[in-house]
């Protein structure tokens, strides 16, 4: 690839940590209004709700069957009150054997 | 110190988990793009934002300028900015360099386990832990995947694909029961996401950001009305 590759992963790199680092090091110990803290409280449920969908469908490319199968389970298992860990290795385990017979 | 460390590690597992295919098909895929193991695994370490380099390899491939490239990243992580600023009022406070030193672990996954981690204010050892695993995962299954990615069975490589899904839903699901308010957040913010995706209205980051963005406020509109906080309304829960 030679050293343009390096220039670009420099950057890739440089305008992938600011947006991490800046708010996390620069808003420290300051006072948000109570409207601003409460929206940002929001926003790990939020993001969650967006990260699942519909990108959860599009896991095995052409067939959506295997995303609901897998989010259907997950969903269950968690339900069910399964921590983090029985619900991934469950839902795992759950589309191997799918898998494997289809 | 060292048990918050150590709980941190323990809870960034299913991340590890779920990174092993991902990592193990970027470094496959990095192979083929025609990386050499060097350049594939200092991207995953340098950067380490999957959607975005998985991005870059199709953008290499296409032989779209390295400047391109950049400023596609730059889209696509931009949602970090959000889930910092929400990390930084939980976290417990804490010198600078080190808040600088550890945000670079942030990602999703990393974020999604150490926010909604329920012990009041999250302690640096924790998120580290968290971190430590995740990065290390990434990192190595990276190499690996350059390695040896053709030859995993294929049956597990589609099952475990569900990892980081499966893990975000065990993450929100205990949050939503009886909390409406955890529902509907969770809720209208894939639904906006759907919607943005379905029309090809943004990019998966731009959307990813606005639909959170978007979810957030409009719900604490309506709640701020009523007067109730997401930890409110869960301290509520578990005082009935």
């Amino acid at each position: 690839m030679g050293p343009t590759y390096w220039w670009m992963l420099f950057g890739m790199a440089l305008v992938t940590y600011i947006p991490r680092m800046v708010p996390l090091t620069f808003l420290d110990g300051k006072e948000l209004p109570p409207i601003v803290a409460g929206v940002l409280r929001n926003i790990p449920y939020a993001v969650l709700g967006a990260l699942i969908f519909p990108a959860v469908l599009f896991v095995q490319e052409g067939n959506i069957l295997f995303g609901v199968i897998g989010a259907g389970v997950a969903f269950l298992i968690a339900l069910l009150g399964g921590g983090v860990m029985p619900v991934v290795l469950g839902t795992i385990g759950v589309l191997a054997v799918y898998s494997l017979f289809m | 110190m060292n048990k918050q460390f150590s709980a941190g590690l323990k809870a960034g597992v299913s991340i590890a988990i779920g990174y092993f295919p991902v990592a193990l098909t970027f470094g496959l895929l990095a192979k083929t793009a025609g990386l050499s193991i060097v350049e594939a695994i200092a991207m995953s370490l340098f950067v380490y934002a999957g959607a975005s380099q998985y991005i870059a390899l199709s953008l290499i491939t296409a032989g779209v300028a390295p400047f391109v490239i950049v400023m596609n990243t730059f889209v696509v992580n931009i949602r970090h900015f959000l889930m910092t600023a929400s990390l930084n009022e939980k976290m417990q406070p804490e010198r600078k360099w080190v808040k600088a030193l550890y945000s670079f672990g942030i990602t999703d996954e990393s974020f999604s386990v150490i926010s909604t981690h329920k012990d009041g204010r999250i302690s640096t050892a924790f998120a580290m832990g968290v971190i430590i695993i995740a990065y290390g995962s990434w990192v190595v299954f990276t190499g690996v995947g350059h390695v040896i990615g053709a030859n995993l069975p294929l049956f597990l490589k589609a099952a475990m694909s569900i990892a980081l899904y499966a893990m975000f839903i065990g993450l929100l699901v205990p949050s939503m029961k009886g909390n409406r308010k955890v529902v509907i957040l969770a809720g209208l913010a894939a639904a906006i996401h759907c919607v943005l995706y379905f029309t090809g209205l943004l990019s998966t980051g731009w959307s990813i950001l606005v639909a959170t963005l978007v979810s957030s406020v409009v719900v604490e509109f309506i709640y701020v009305r009523s007067g109730k906080t997401v930890e409110s309304s869960l301290a509520k829960e578990v005082n009935e």
